[in-house]
């Protein structure tokens, strides 16, 4: 066993300061996702969006924030007083969480866990309780009927996220997200995974709650969901949260089936030639941007489908499909593996 | 205006083949005709033998399948009756046929003592709302009617308020103080009770959940209350709930001069603008005798097509927001911006010009309207064509709004529907086309149809009718005839300038006209058009003044939110949501 040597307790201060760095630039990521997210959706709609404070409007999510602590936190007399404010903690913070597994470059990310993936789904998982405890506790119609939206929607997709993960699990034989990195040297995963990544990307827009999954907190039918009772702080962690499962996902998105802070690669080929310099933190963040604005370019263009056809399309679709990907990927993997014991 | 006569001659009905028919089926001592301006015979019919007229009528060869609308008049104070049978109140039911084209109109005369009425719902479904409006403005109670509850005002309301006993000005009540006890009771009042409405509280498996979906709702398009009772999330019954938006522009009417009511009329389809003033200018114009300049028609014509852009612009826009989609709306804001430009322009105004005037309309078109008309044509179809592939070709769009709320042709005449929501399920009945006002018989154009009547067709056939109004609108632009924006008519108000200020009597008549208002002559008109969300009309009563005695206002919007019970049983929330959107309904439009 090691002892407390210096040198350990500066490993351990480096570890704190990165995790506490990364923690904080993932939330102030977040607020400003919410500026960039009304700024990029008025470029596409013929409209300007917040512009006032700050160069480009820039400062509107520091105006926002301000005024969302300064807000009457404001409780319902019929809540269940608890709950309700347990549920925007763990909104906020289950997702937030699973950044400690993230690998942002070689040298920047919290923990290298040989669980990664698996700390992952269970805190999807984790990220549930926050919308169903926000339905439950509100004690409101509206609350409750998104709740339950939420319950039924999440259990089905998770169900083939899980299983459209396995796919990348076998290829690198890791759950460990830096051994899923280092095995994509040769080349990205979207290439040989190409349907667990369709799956999963429907499965993370549905994780995050983003349009069009959006039907635990749909405006035209149900109000504001499950947070419809919810003001001030609370409501902004909620809000918050949504952006993290944005950022989240699509870091995850790049990580797994893109290569995460890894050059451009395909089917053994290297498409950045080795003289030109690497930086790795500028392919991460370059790719997960991209990913970014595309979970705002889909709200932007599509409408919501009912919640029985997106059930339909978890169970009858995506659930085959990730299950098709996995019996092909092993199917593969077997036979490209030398014969044992002969035939 | 004393060289007008009190009454105008009226056509006669005589001939008529219903009255004919009726005539034959009754004998001829049970009816008594009425000479109206509208051409529309007009019935007096016995109390007692009503429900075997009403019953005739809707079962006779080509029936009269819709009732088109239900409403009564307080006779007390009116004075140039003529030739009508004595009464205190008056109730009458107006019809109309589809395959004759024609309407009937047939009244029956009530006395204080009795207010009573057999009700009619067995015939008509959507007697039940108008029956009730009649018991909560005018105090008449129809029997067997299942809940004659108030519906445009609060259950706990005092008095009937269209009768003419009732004041017209808040300065005629005491004043009035909100204090805590009364918010109380009205919001008690508020509480929705499902034993009256004859609905389960839960069966022996399962507890069903009352929903208040509005006033206050993102979705509820104004408003509009709707209690849902549902069962997960699918809705067993519900309950529409209206008249948090009336005004009582109804009886505004009866305290306004014939010119001032116009801006009224604007607000009553807040998103038709200029098209509501155009039903009421036309029944006055009857009633009054005058006929417009073609000029007049054609601009009048032009503008209200403006308005049904705007107002389609506005629905496709909500519609599918109303789906989910984010984007449309702001894009199909950008295009009513330039439509309102133009209008901006000619009429001086924005939502509500009250531009047309009794006889004519208030000014000449601007210098240089046609460039403006012009680069709005030029404008629009592109755009419209990009809508069609980004929205209605969507596969999300398709599946929340295809087979959806859906209901066939012969529904849709028994609830009253008018408009896209008519001509969705494959009936071709645009009142532009079959009964042409205005001078739309000189113009060339289709009625878009679709016949599946679902939540998609309506979008589709409004979609369809945007090109149509574009094309009707070049027409107008390419032949704008010449002349004057005005008629020559004694009683255009306000006269033609150069009527005015020239002697003594063009004063004088000047100076009437525009502060008394006009003296229309007695009698009764009315004049349906097709509007921006079904057919809107007014029927109007003069006794001879400066003020109409009695204006019906009959809107689209009323019928079509009666129907949605029977429509939206056993489907989801959401399908609920886009349906709502589909109807395309104000509230003002509604309340009124």
């Amino acid at each position: 066993m090691n002892t407390l040597t210096y040198a350990n307790i500066f490993t351990i201060g480096i570890a704190m300061l990165k995790a506490i760095i990364i923690l904080i630039a993932t939330v102030a990521g977040a607020g400003l996702l919410s500026w960039i997210e009304r700024r990029v959706l008025g470029w596409w709609q013929d409209r300007y969006g917040p512009n006032r404070v700050g160069p480009f409007g820039i400062f509107q999510f520091g105006a926002d924030m301000i005024k969302l602590f300064f807000k009457e936190d404001w409780t319902p007399p019929f809540a269940d007083v608890f709950i309700f404010w347990l549920a925007p903690v763990i909104g906020m913070s289950a997702l937030l969480f699973t950044m400690a597994v993230v690998p942002i470059t070689p040298e920047w990310g919290i923990t290298d866990s040989q669980v990664g993936l698996l700390f992952f789904l269970a805190m999807a998982g984790v990220a549930v309780y926050a919308v169903l405890f926000a339905g439950w506790a509100s004690n409101s119609k509206y609350a409750l009927l998104g709740g339950l939206r939420s319950a039924a929607q999440t259990l089905s997709y998770e169900v083939f996220m899980g299983i459209a993960l396995m796919g990348v699990v076998m290829l690198a034989n890791s759950f460990s997200l830096y051994t899923i990195i280092e095995a994509q040297k040769d080349g990205w995963f979207i290439v040989p995974q190409f349907l667990g990544f369709c799956a999963f990307v429907v499965a993370g827009v549905a994780v995050a709650h983003r349009s069009p999954f959006d039907l635990p907190e749909a405006e035209q039918e149900l109000a504001a969901g499950f947070h419809t009772e919810y003001a001030g702080i609370k409501w902004a962690m909620f809000f918050v949260g949504e952006y993290v499962g944005v950022i989240l996902v699509s870091a995850l998105t790049v990580i797994l089936f893109f290569g995460g802070w890894q050059e451009p690669a395909l089917l053994g080929y290297k498409l950045w030639p080795d003289f030109l310099p690497v930086y790795p933190f500028i392919w991460f963040a370059l790719k997960t941007s991209i990913f970014i604005m595309l979970f705002i370019l889909i709200r932007a263009a599509l409408p919501r489908p009912r919640y029985d056809q997106i059930m339909d399309a978890g169970w009858k679709f995506f659930l085959p499909l990730s299950l098709a990907n996995l019996l092909i990927t092993a199917a593969v993997i077997l036979l490209q593996q030398p014969v044992a014991g002969g035939a | 205006m004393s060289t007008q006569s009190d009454t105008q001659p009226v056509a006669t009905t005589k001939g008529h083949e219903v009255v004919r028919e009726l005539v034959t089926q009754f004998g001829a001592e049970t009816f008594k005709l009425q000479a109206t301006c509208d051409g529309i015979p007009t019935l007096w019919t016995p109390k007692e033998r009503l429900l075997e007229v009403l019953h005739f009528l809707r079962h006779t060869i080509r029936p009269y399948v819709m009732l088109y609308d239900l409403s009564a008049i307080d006779e007390q104070l009116r004075t140039k009756r003529r030739d009508q049978p004595p009464a205190d109140f008056t109730v009458f039911y107006h019809l109309l046929s589809i395959e004759r084209n024609s309407d009937v109109r047939i009244k029956v005369a009530l006395s204080s003592d009795n207010l009573h009425l057999p009700t009619a719902i067995k015939i008509w479904p959507n007697a039940n709302w108008y029956e009730r409006e009649i018991w909560d403005l005018f105090g008449i109670e129809f029997d067997g009617h299942p809940l004659l509850a108030r519906i445009l005002l609060p259950s706990n309301w005092q008095g009937h308020p269209l009768r003419k006993s009732y004041p017209a000005r808040a300065t005629e009540f005491d004043p009035f103080f909100l204090d805590a006890a009364k918010q109380d009771a009205a919001q008690e009042a508020l509480r929705f009770k499902p034993e009256d409405w004859g609905m389960q509280l839960g069966t022996k498996d399962v507890d069903y959940m009352f929903l208040n979906l509005g006033p206050n709702h993102p979705s509820a398009h104004g408003a509009f209350r709707i209690i849902l009772q549902l069962d997960g999330e699918e809705i067993v019954d519900c309950v529409p709930d209206i008249g948090y938006h009336h005004r009582g522009a109804e009886k505004m009417a009866e305290r306004q001069s014939w010119h001032s009511y116009i801006p009224y009329t604007d607000r009553i389809d807040y998103l038709g603008g200029v098209m509501n003033n155009l039903p009421y200018v036309l029944a006055v114009e009857k009633l009054a005798g005058i006929q417009v300049p073609e000029r007049v028609e054609i601009i009048r014509i032009m503008m209200a097509e403006f308005f049904r852009i705007t107002s389609h612009l506005l629905f496709l826009g909500t519609y599918v927001q109303d789906v989910g989609g984010m984007s449309p709306i702001f894009f199909m804001f950008a295009d009513r911006q330039k439509a309102y430009d133009v209008i901006e322009a000619v009429t001086g105004f924005r939502m509500h010009p009250a531009w047309f005037r009794i006889g004519g309309i208030a000014h000449d078109l601007p210098t240089g309207w046609d460039k403006k008309v012009k680069e709005f044509l030029d404008w629009m179809p592109k755009r419209l064509d990009e809508y069609y592939k980004a929205a209605f070709m969507n596969g999300i769009l398709r599946m929340r709004t295809i087979d959806v709320a859906k209901y066939n042709a012969e529904q849709a005449l028994a609830w009253g529907v008018t408009g896209a929501g008519l001509r969705a399920t494959g009936i071709d009945y645009d009142l532009r086309k079959q009964r042409p006002y205005s001078g739309y018989e000189r113009l060339e154009f289709d009625v878009p149809l679709a016949h599946n009547g679902d939540a998609y067709d309506r979008a589709m056939v409004r979609f369809e009718e945007l090109r149509q109004s574009l094309r009707i609108i070049r027409q107008c632009l390419d032949n704008m005839p010449s002349g004057p924006y005005k008629a020559d008519h004694p009683l255009t108000c306000p006269p033609p300038k150069e009527r005015t200020l020239k002697d003594i009597e063009t004063l004088i008549n000047h100076f009437l006209s525009v502060s008394w208002g006009p003296v229309i002559p007695a009698g009764e008109s009315s004049q349906m058009i097709e509007a921006t969300k079904g057919i809107n009309s007014y029927y109007i009563i003069s006794d001879a003044s400066t003020m109409s005695y009695r204006t019906r206002i009959r809107t689209p919007s009323f019928p079509h939110l009666q129907q949605i019970p029977e429509v939206i049983r056993g489907s989801m929330v959401p399908d609920l949501i886009a349906y709502l959107a589909s109807i395309d309904f104000v509230m003002a439009d509604v309340d009124r």
